[in-house]
Parts: structure tokens; C-alpha cells; sequence
């Protein structure tokens, strides 16, 4: 192979010269072998839950097909025009060409309400997909250094997908969104000082004016696709480069990646993956009905349905906007909307920031400056697996709130009384899913430790001859041994002092106290690996009763359980009244 | 690889340093490392019969795919859309077919292609070593001499009247860039507070534009109203209101109009003429964010608002009795005109729908 | 002689369908009278004056001048007579048959002048022309899904009441529950809502509840709630069980490896 960089023969793939022809004349070009050798052997790990980000970005590819196939018929535009299409239920009925062109689209272009329905179905599986693959990261602590950067790339594009959909099921101009963005409206008059002047520049005067689609129309197909592309790029060139997270298991280190390499394996795996993906919203887009926006019927400020929703993604906030009490203030002729103001726009603000700054809380907490490659279990981080659990039972309350007309009629509730109850345990529950979540890590890990120390159980159930049951355990195998013990010991430091060792005051003791206060809080209850002693000497009794003694106690081999023993005068193992032993004449227990 | 010294159980100080440091304490404490396990092989990596079936599967899969694009295309054309749309079962047959055979042909090939990859594709696990996030010292190194050298060079750290009179210039840029979008909208002025009702304005159904006399309207009953201006036309035959002109105002104007028992009413102060023999007028517009609301329940008197659950008493003077809204339904005053027809007395005297910050 | 019983045989022939209020006879009035106080005197009283409970509160509401298409659509749908007590009459099971309820609706509009149960003509939507149900179809969106939900699947009222779903109700039911405006219902007066508005009302929406569904199953009709959760279930579900069976490990083989 010549090694002078005007490379006059091609560099050989096995078998295909046409392959390798084209790929120097590219290279000669652009230079990408070097990159192409690491990046097409490159390895990645196996696990169900590292394909949930995936369903995500194929979701959103199936969303770029499906969007611009649409955009070749929509209208943005909310010229009104009188209707004289297909559908006879909405004939000669005055409305938007954006609607027009949606019914048009729904009833005269073959495929068209096939596209329309998969791209609804596909935003909503983006948006619930990167909700899924952001608790897995978070459950797992994947989110920890070097990955922060990450985290917040994902949590933008959290954001950005939910006004992307937004923006998307509010181009028909229909009445059900329609009445979203009166809504929207609202929510922009409720910010002080200068709400009018949002709400003006935003719908071109007075709601609903004949800006606010095309306008939405540029948003939606232009700008915040570019962004989301952008960070899409950035979030896989991280991945690539920090590559993937591993679970801890044998042969698999904080420093390595055991898995199978891009080309072939996981070309097939996630490609498919693509596909199977975008053909599970064909199917949904041919079999159920999405936003069926001819049954809404044209927006007119003055009509509205009853079960009047945002898409789910927008529905904690909506709940939240329902349960808030109806707090006002009027002062010096000017008006604060406390109970639009607070719920719409200071809450998701500051949960979104909160979930932004995640990594960095944690990082703080507990003072841990290592790189991890190695994912944790949910329950050996018990009061970081609480805290999810505390924000979904949140979010989960506030979503449940905004469906709280339906839950009334199909479930025979009175539509206030759910009210009370979401405000009431609004506050309650994350309390109490924060406990319940972090003793039940706690227990687990509980099991974990004495699967370690004293085996598992095996089913094979003894009675003693004074009438005790215990149950036989057996060692774990050395794999299943090294997985459960291959995590951090986390020891507490002692709290910080006032004064340091040379008796001058320290003086980032609060700052530092309050610190030691919540990684103790955070720490305290966890249950540690045993240490080497403590197995060994686990690992020593469980052989004492494995072995054999002299004065015949039963037992079996240290290997395990291998067989059937001969019946020679020892006590019974069990096996013995299983119904295919004869034990007529055993002298159980010899000796005792 | 970093190595590391595994901390001595018990020494505190030194676990806090060191369990810190550069790597975690996870190698060999307390099990040691097994290594990876042997490779178990599957069916088809050693019986001939089994890869050929497991190819023959993942072929047919890709056939099957095949049949479904074509079931696809004959779907599109087979199935009629438009006036006349072929109906199977109740359901329309374009788009479920057209669904259902496109979903499968995607969906086979991804079954293919992973059927591919799990079954005859090496599954021999791989070991690829990582490297740490960071570069190394040297590189740090370098390029922050690279950085300082550029810096230096540069010398915008010696000329302080350089540097600030560029920061200066670029954030003026911000002036243009915002000014730019000045006429996205006009200022709001007093917009918001005034409606299309005036004096002697007859109320009408919507929809129909029927003008309305109080013997027409039953105890309990529901009109959703429209000023009379709607349903109107200019000299020169065109309507005075239409398309998103008639959406503004009507955002605005939209009214219902309720009757209930006269001696079931509560006006407040000032307004016990506003009604006409227990007709009362009410502004459709929540004043929460905006919906319009009509679910009126006529024994109670109670209006509710689909939305978020606003309830208007409306027997009180449009009081909030539960929900999100702040503000009472605005009220207008209205009475009967000559012809015995249902007419506004004025405007209404408050902004209706949502609050804002310069509504007072 | 002749003439009279021709004349009147034609009259008898030709004449339109009555309308009950005023002109049903007196023994469908008597036979409703005894129906009434069997079934229906213990709550609304045996002359239908209503009764009062200890506190002021309604047992049965007074029946003088609910008109006999109350009563039609009451008891024809089955709310009466009320299984139990609460916030709403719920539509079950009818009791009587058509016979019966037509005998019961003479009686109540014989106590005072209401309105009177619709005229087939009033009320039948076939061959209704797309423009008017089109027009029935803005009357629906601007009066009654506020209430009803734009398909008429229903929605809720504050305090455990319901505008309930509008499937399985027949056209004269529709016209008489606008009429009257049953419990929380506001009434829609016919001088208002005139019976030709009603009735291109009806037709769009038997027309709306006929309609194929276009896209696949409905999901209910009730918007973005079932939606959401028909792709988090649905979906999210599919796409996560596939995941799971993606990197699953393959099945081993018994026979070992081979050279």
C-alpha cells in the first residue's frame, strides 16, 4: 500500500472494486478514511433501554417525511374562503384556507389523511419518547459527568418539541386548537407590563387577526426544525464521542465498551429500528383516528366543545391552569394575574430549569468529580430514583388535572371535588412517592446485600427435627456476584468543621454545611455493598454448612447442588420425600 | 487505563480524597472481575440447516415487505376519496388500507433487518477501549498557549479602547435587530377595551341573525347572541363585517342571553335595569384566558366554562363561584327597543375576556 | 247524511297528524290519569302539583305546563321514573311502552297548556339538503358542543352532572330535550331556534353519527385525551416491546461450539 498522500491505488474493502474505487476518489477529496476506520468498527452496548432515545430521533425523521409531504398542499394562510369540497357536512360553510386546505387534504388527496394522521401520531410518540429516554438517563444516572452537556442538549429539545407540536396541531386552524391559541393569547395578556404588547406584535393587533397562522406556519416548518436538527447533531456528535453508557456486568469497566460494532450489527439493529418504528405510525395513522379536524369545524371565537384539551404534552401546565385558585391583584389601576401568570408562565419556567440543572444539582450533592461510564441501578441511587418518581407523580397529578371534565363524566366523579383533590395532592403526592420510592430502593437494596452475602433462594424448603422450616440457599454466580457488587462505595464524609486544621475560621462553612446537611439526607439510609470481609465471612459460614462435618451434619457440596446422594445414614436433604426414595429404615440425623 | 489505589476500608480521610479522585473504586472491591463470558453460539452459528432456514425467514420477511408496497399502490388507486369515498365496514377503505399496507411494508423490513442482526449476524461480543473525555495535560496546554498567543496578538487585552468601542458597536446591532420587528403588530392602545355594541343595537341569534323579543324567550332559556352589525350589509351589498375582521369583533361581541325568574336575581348595585323582565345579558367570553362559554345550567344559574372550569353565578352578577377566572362576567345593560325587539343600552362598561396588565 | 259521512271520512282521511295538546281524547287522558298515579304520583304528586320536602327542596317538580313532549322525551328515553335520587335523571331502560307514554303525555298536558310533542314532519331528517345540514351543523357548534362535545359524545357539569352522550337518540327525542330543556338543559324555544333549525340541527348530527370514520377508529371522540393515551399505550407500548425483543439475547445453542 503506497504511503505517500497522493494515494495512486485504491485501498481494497474484500471483494469489491467498484466499492473501492468510489471510496478514494471520495477520499482523495475529503479525507474521511481515517475517520471511517474507527467510526465503522465502532462498539456499542446492548440494552433495551439505550433503543429509547432512538424511538425519538427515527419519530422525528418520520416527522421531516410526513411534515413535507404535507407542506406540498397546506395553505398557511387565513384568507376566508367559502367551502366547496368533499365534505358535504361543512358545505358552504365559511372558513380559513388553512382549513380548507387541511379538509382538502383529509378528503380529496389520496393519502392525504394518511400523512396528516401519521405525522400527528409520530409527534406524539417524539414527544413521549423523549420523555421515556430522559427518565431512563436520569434513572440510571447516565446524566453524570461527562454527559451534563448532554443532559441540557436533551431537555432543549424536550422544549422545543413540545411548541413544536404545538405550533403543528394549531396550523389547521380548526376549532379545537383554535381555541388553544385563544388560550395562548390569554396566557400572553396575563404577563405584566408588557402582555398587550407580546399579544399584539404575536397576532398582528387584535386575536385572532390573519397573522397568527402563516406566522406559526414559519415557526413550525423553518425555525424550530432548524434548531432541533441542530441539536439532534450536537446531542449524537456527544454520544459518539463520549461513547455509549454500559450496565456494570464481567468484563465491562468503567473504561471500556463492551457491545457490537456499528457496521453490521447495529446498522441492521437501529435501521430497523428505523423502520419498524415509522411502520408502527403507518399503522396507527391507517387504523385510528387522530385530530379529526372536520368534526371540529372551522374556529369561530365564538364556539367552543366541551373536553376541550391541549395534545397531552401540554397538558400538565393546562392542569395546573385549571386547579390554581383565582388570585388577582389589582393595584394602581394595573392588573397582575396571579392565577395565569403563576401557572403558565413561572411554573413550567422554573421546572424546566430545575430539570436543565439536574446534573449539576446531583454533582453538587454529592461532590462526585469522576467520569462515569457505568450506569446504576435506579434502586442503588435511592434518593435520586425518589426524586423522579417525586417530579412524575408532579407532572403526573397536573396531566391527570387538565383531563378533569372526562374523568368526571366516565368515571361518575363531581368535576369539583376532582379539583379539590388535585389541589390538595398536588403537594401531597410527590411527598409521599419520594418516601415510598426511596425505603422501597432502600429494601431492594436490602435483597440485593443478602443475595450477596447469603445466596438465593432455592425453593428447596428443610424442617428441622424440632419442627423449624428454613429455606436453602444457594451462591449466586460469580457473574451475578461481580454485576451486583460493581457500583461506587459512597462513605460520608465527616460534617465540614468551623475551624480548620490550623484553628483559622473556615469561612465556606455554611455554604459547605448546608452541603454535607443534604448529601447526608442524601446518602444516610442507602445500603452499602458488603466489604471483602464481610463476603468472606458470609461466604465461610455458608461453607460451614455446606460441608461436610464429621458428626454428619447434612449438607451440601460447596460447588452446589449436583445430584442425588446416596442415602448412607445422613440427615435428609429434602430430596428424600420427593416420592421417588424409598425411606423406610433411614436413621435421619445419625447422631444427634 | 488510570490506575488508582483502592482505599483501605475504615480510613475516612482517605476515602473522601480518594474515592473522589480520578476513577471509581469499583475494580475488584469486593469480587474481582470475572472477565467477559465465554461466547455462547447460537442455532444458526453452528447448524447449517438452522442459518438456512433463519435466511429463508429473513428473505420471506423482506418478501412479504415487497407485497405490501405493491398492495400499497394498488390500495391508492383501488380506494376512492372525495365525494364519493369507498366505505368498508363503516370505516374508509383509502386510508386504512393505504395505513395498514404501508405500516407492514415498513414494518417487515425492519423485522428483516433485525432478524438478521440477532440470528446470522456475529453476536461475538466486542472490547473497545475508551479514553477520557478530556485531552491531555499537553493539549490543554497547548492550546491555551495557542489561546493567550492569539489573545496577546490580537491586543485586545493592551488596547481597552478597541475592545470597548467593538462591544459597544456590536451591542448597538441589538437596536436594529429588534426595531426591525416593530410593525409585527400595532401598539395596543385602548384595543382591547372596547366591543362593536352601541346604543340601540339589536341582539341576535347567532348564526341565524334573527332579532329577538322578550316573548320569544321561556324561563330557562339559552340564546348564543350576536349584535345585530354581523348580519348586516354595507350600501354596496357587501357584509360590514366579514372574515377575520368579523373574527375580531366577534371575540369581543359574542353574547349569551339567559332567562330566569325575576325574583331569583341579584343585581348588583346599579345595574337592576339592565334586564328586561328576568332576561339577562352576559358577555360569552371568559374571563380567564379567553373561551367562549355557553354550558348554562339553568336551574342553578350557573355557567360553566369548558376550558379550565370557570363558574359563573349568573343570578349574581356573573360572580366567580369556582374555578381559575378572577373576574365576574361582564354584564351588558340592555332593553327593548320601539318594535319590541331586544336592543343594547350601551357598550359594556368593563373589558371583556381575559385580564390584562392596563385593565385598571 | 251522505255528504256528512263522506265529509267526514275525508276529514278523517286527509287530515294531518294530530298534535296531542288538546285533542287527544278523553279516555287516553283517563288512562294516563291511572298510569300517573301508580307510577309517577308518589314524587310529582297526585294531581302532578309537585312535593316539597321538610327543608324547601323539590321531591318531584310541579308537572303543570311541561307539556306533553316533556314527558314524551322523559319518559320515552327512560329517566322516568327516577331509579334513585341525585344530581341527574340518567338514561336507562324504558318502562312503558309507546302506548302507555302517549296516554301518560295526554294526561300532564291536560293539567296545563305546554309544548306539545313534534310533528313527524318537525322532526324527520331524511332528505334534508346538504346546505341546511351544513347550516345544522353551525346552529350545533355554536348552541349545543359547548356542552355536548363537537361529536356529541357528551361532556361534563360542575357537581357530578352531565350533558349526556347523544348516541342511540332518535330525532323526536332531540327536538323534544331542545324544546323543553330537561334538568340543566337550557331550553331553545322554538320562536328562537325555529323547528326548521332544529330540525337541520338533528340531521347533521344523526348525519355527523352516521358518517364512516374516515381515518380509523374513532378513539371515543373525545379529542387529545384519548389520543395521548392511545400513544403512550399503543405506541409508546409497540415501539418498547420491540426495543425489549431487539436486544434480547438470541436463543443458545445446546450442541456447543463447533470447531
Amino acid at each position: 500500500m503506497s504511503t505517500s498522500t497522493n494515494g495512486r491505488t485504491a485501498a481494497k474493502a474484500p471483494g469489491n472494486d467498484k466499492l473501492a474505487e468510489a471510496a478514494s476518489w471520495l477520499d482523495d477529496r475529503v479525507g474521511l478514511a481515517a475517520l471511517a476506520k474507527k467510526q465503522i468498527r465502532k462498539v456499542f452496548p446492548d440494552h433495551w433501554s439505550f433503543m429509547l432515545g432512538e424511538i425519538a430521533l427515527w419519530s422525528f425523521v418520520v416527522l421531516l417525511l410526513t411534515g413535507t409531504f404535507l407542506t406540498l398542499w397546506f395553505k398557511p394562510s387565513m384568507t376566508e374562503v367559502t367551502y366547496n369540497g368533499s365534505y358535504d357536512l361543512l358545505r358552504g360553510v365559511k372558513m380559513s384556507e388553512a382549513y380548507e386546505s387541511a379538509l382538502h387534504l383529509s378528503f380529496d388527496v389520496r393519502g392525504g389523511l394518511l400523512m396528516r394522521q401519521v405525522h400527528h401520531w409520530a409527534a406524539n410518540l417524539f414527544i413521549a419518547a423523549m420523555l421515556v429516554h430522559l427518565m431512563r438517563v436520569f434513572l440510571t444516572g447516565a446524566f453524570r459527568k461527562p454527559r451534563e452537556l448532554n443532559w441540557v442538549i436533551g431537555s432543549l429539545l424536550l422544549l422545543l418539541g413540545t411548541l413544536e407540536g404545538f405550533t403543528g396541531y394549531s396550523l389547521p386552524d380548526d376549532l379545537l386548537s383554535g381555541t388553544g391559541i385563544r388560550a395562548a393569547d390569554g396566557f400572553m395578556l396575563a404577563v405584566p407590563v408588557v402582555g398587550t404588547y407580546v399579544s399584539f406584535f404575536l397576532f398582528g393587533g387584535q386575536f385572532p387577526g390573519d397573522d397568527i397562522i402563516p406566522r406559526l406556519f414559519t415557526a413550525h416548518i423553518l425555525l424550530l426544525p432548524g434548531i432541533l436538527l441542530a441539536l439532534i447533531g450536537a446531542h449524537m456528535l456527544l454520544l459518539v464521542f463520549h461513547k455509549h453508557t454500559q450496565w456494570p456486568g464481567p468484563g465491562r469497566t468503567n473504561d471500556n465498551v463492551v457491545g457490537y460494532p456499528l457496521l453490521p450489527v447495529y446498522t441492521a439493529k437501529a435501521g430497523g429500528f428505523f423502520f419498524i418504528v415509522f411502520g408502527a405510525t403507518a399503522l396507527m395513522g391507517g387504523l385510528f383516528t387522530i385530530n379529526p379536524v372536520w368534526k371540529f369545524g372551522p374556529y369561530d371565537p365564538s364556539q367552543v366543545t366541551a373536553g376541550s384539551q391541549p395534545d397531552w404534552y401540554m397538558g400538565w401546565p393546562d392542569g395546573a391552569l385549571r386547579i390554581f385558585p383565582n388570585w388577582e391583584t389589582h393595584l394602581w389601576g394595573f392588573t397582575l394575574s396571579w392565577n395565569i401568570f403563576l401557572p403558565i408562565i413561572v411554573l413550567p419556567g422554573v421546572v424546566f430549569t430545575a430539570v436543565l440543572l439536574l446534573p449539576f444539582l446531583e454533582a453538587w450533592i454529592t461532590g462526585d468529580k469522576r467520569e462515569h461510564h457505568l450506569l446504576q441501578r435506579p434502586r442503588n441511587a435511592p434518593s435520586r430514583t425518589a426524586l423522579l418518581v417525586a417530579l412524575m407523580t408532579f407532572y403526573g397529578i397536573l396531566w391527570e388535572a387538565s383531563g378533569n371534565d372526562l374523568i368526571a363524566t366516565h368515571f361518575h366523579l363531581n368535576l369539583n371535588y376532582i379539583t379539590y383533590f388535585n389541589r390538595i395532592m398536588v403537594f401531597v403526592g410527590p411527598v409521599l412517592a419520594f418516601i415510598i420510592t426511596r425505603r422501597w430502593c432502600i429494601s431492594l437494596q436490602r435483597g440485593d446485600r443478602d443475595r450477596l452475602l447469603h445466596g438465593y433462594e432455592s425453593g428447596i424448603i428443610m424442617r428441622s427435627p424440632e419442627g423449624a422450616y428454613a429455606e436453602k440457599h444457594l451462591p449466586i454466580s460469580v457473574g451475578e456476584a461481580y454485576s451486583l457488587t460493581a457500583r461506587d462505595r459512597e462513605e460520608l464524609a465527616p460534617p465540614p468543621s468551623a475551624v480548620d486544621g490550623n484553628g483559622v475560621a473556615n469561612r465556606r462553612a455554611r455554604g459547605e454545611g448546608l452541603r454535607w446537611k443534604v448529601r447526608h439526607f442524601w446518602f444516610a439510609h442507602d445500603i452499602e455493598k458488603p466489604t471483602r470481609a464481610e463476603l468472606e465471612e458470609a461466604q465461610h459460614h455458608a461453607d460451614h454448612e455446606l460441608t461436610m462435618h464429621e458428626d454428619g451434619h447434612q449438607h451440601l457440596t460447596e460447588s452446589g447442588y449436583t445430584g442425588d446422594y446416596e442415602l448412607d445414614g445422613t440427615p435428609a436433604d429434602g430430596h428424600q420425600f420427593d416420592g421417588r426414595h424409598d425411606i423406610s429404615g433411614d436413621e435421619l440425623r445419625k447422631g444427634h | 487505563m488510570t490506575t488508582h489505589q483502592e482505599p483501605e476500608p475504615g480510613n475516612d480521610e482517605a476515602v473522601a480524597t480518594a474515592a473522589h479522585g480520578t476513577a471509581p473504586a469499583v475494580v475488584g472491591d469486593p469480587i474481582a472481575d470475572p472477565g467477559l463470558p465465554p461466547h455462547e453460539p447460537r442455532p444458526t452459528d453452528v447448524d447449517p440447516h438452522a442459518e438456512r432456514r433463519a435466511e429463508r425467514q429473513v428473505a420471506t420477511l423482506f418478501g412479504l415487505s415487497t407485497v405490501f408496497a405493491i398492495l400499497f399502490v394498488v390500495s391508492y388507486f383501488a380506494f376512492d376519496v372525495g365525494k364519493k369515498p369507498t366505505v368498508i365496514a363503516g370505516y374508509g377503505a383509502s386510508n386504512v388500507a393505504l395505513g395498514v399496507t404501508l405500516g407492514l411494508a415498513l414494518l417487515l423490513i425492519g423485522v428483516g433487518a433485525i432478524q438478521w442482526a440477532r440470528k446470522l449476524m456475529s453476536d461475538v461480543e466486542i472490547v473497545e477501549m475508551r479514553h477520557p473525555a478530556s485531552s491531555s495535560e499537553q493539549d490543554r496546554e497547548d492550546a491555551v498557549a495557542a489561546l493567550g498567543q492569539g489573545i496577546s496578538d490580537s491586543g485586545i487585552a493592551r488596547r481597552p479602547l478597541l475592545r470597548n468601542s467593538l462591544i459597544g458597536a456590536l451591542a448597538a446591532l441589538g437596536l436594529p435587530a429588534i426595531v426591525a420587528l416593530r410593525d409585527l403588530g400595532p401598539l395596543p392602545r385602548g384595543d382591547l377595551a372596547v366591543t362593536v355594541w352601541k346604543k340601540g343595537m339589536r341582539l341576535v341569534n347567532d348564526v341565524a341573525g334573527t332579532p329577538i323579543k322578550p316573548e320569544d324567550v321561556e324561563i330557562g332559556q339559552l340564546i348564543n347572541g350576536e349584535p345585530a352589525v354581523f348580519y348586516e350589509d354595507k350600501p354596496d351589498g357587501e357584509p360590514k363585517f366579514e372574515g377575520t375582521r368579523l373574527n375580531d369583533a366577534k371575540t369581543k361581541a359574542a353574547i349569551i342571553i339567559v332567562r330566569m325568574q325575576p325574583g331569583d336575581i341579584t343585581p348588583p348595585k346599579g345595574r337592576e335595569n339592565w334586564g328586561v323582565e328576568g332576561i339577562l345579558c352576559y358577555s360569552k367570553i371568559c374571563t380567564h384566558v379567553g373561551c367562549p362559554i355557553s354550558l348554562w345550567e339553568q336551574q342553578t344559574h350557573h355557567l360553566l366554562c369548558p376550558c379550565h372550569q370557570s363558574t359563573f353565578d349568573l343570578a349574581d352578577g356573573g360572580k366567580v363561584i369556582f374555578g381559575p377566572a378572577a373576574r365576574s362576567l361582564p354584564q351588558l345593560p340592555i332593553m327593548v327597543d320601539s318594535e319590541g325587539y331586544l336592543v343594547a343600552q350601551s357598550d359594556f362598561t368593563e373589558p371583556v375576556g381575559p385580564s390584562y396588565w392596563e385593565r385598571g | 247524511m251522505l255528504g256528512l259521512v263522506l265529509t267526514g271520512g275525508a276529514f278523517a282521511l286527509f287530515s294531518p297528524a294530530q298534535a296531542e295538546t288538546g285533542q287527544a281524547d278523553q279516555s287516553t287522558v283517563a288512562q294516563g290519569r291511572t298510569l300517573f298515579l301508580v307510577g309517577c304520583a308518589s314524587c310529582h304528586g297526585r294531581n302532578g302539583e309537585g312535593i316539597l320536602t321538610e327543608r324547601g327542596t323539590q321531591y318531584g317538580p310541579p308537572l303543570a305546563g311541561v307539556g306533553a313532549a316533556s314527558v314524551d322525551f322523559q319518559v320515552g328515553t327512560g329517566r322516568m321514573p327516577l331509579a334513585r335520587p341525585g344530581v341527574q335523571a340518567e338514561r336507562k331502560r324504558v318502562l312503558y311502552n309507546p302506548d302507555e307514554i302517549k296516554a301518560l303525555a295526554a294526561y300532564v298536558a291536560s293539567l296545563a297548556p305546554g309544548p306539545s310533542i313534534p310533528t313527524a314532519s318537525q322532526y324527520s331528517v331524511s332528505g334534508t339538503d346538504s346546505a341546511a345540514v351544513a347550516r345544522g351543523g353551525q346552529f350545533w357548534r355554536t348552541n349545543c358542543t359547548a356542552c355536548h362535545n363537537f361529536a356529541a359524545a357528551g361532556g361534563a357539569l360542575p357537581g357530578g352532572k352531565y350533558a349526556p352522550s347523544l348516541s342511540g337518540v332518535t330525532p323526536k327525542h332531540m327536538y323534544e330535550a331542545m324544546l323543553t330543556g330537561p334538568q340543566q338543559m337550557p331550553v331553545f324555544s322554538d320562536q328562537v331556534v325555529k323547528p326548521s333549525e332544529k330540525r337541520d340541527i338533528i340531521a347533521y348530527v344523526k348525519r355527523l353519527q352516521s358518517a364512516p370514520n374516515y381515518g380509523g377508529n374513532a378513539l371515543g371522540n373525545m379529542g387529545p385525551v384519548t389520543e395521548g393515551m392511545a400513544a403512550w399505550i399503543v405506541g409508546i407500548g409497540a415501539c418498547v416491546a420491540f426495543a425489549v425483543w431487539i436486544a434480547s439475547h438470541s436463543v443458545r445453542s445446546k450442541k456447543g461450539a463447533k470447531a
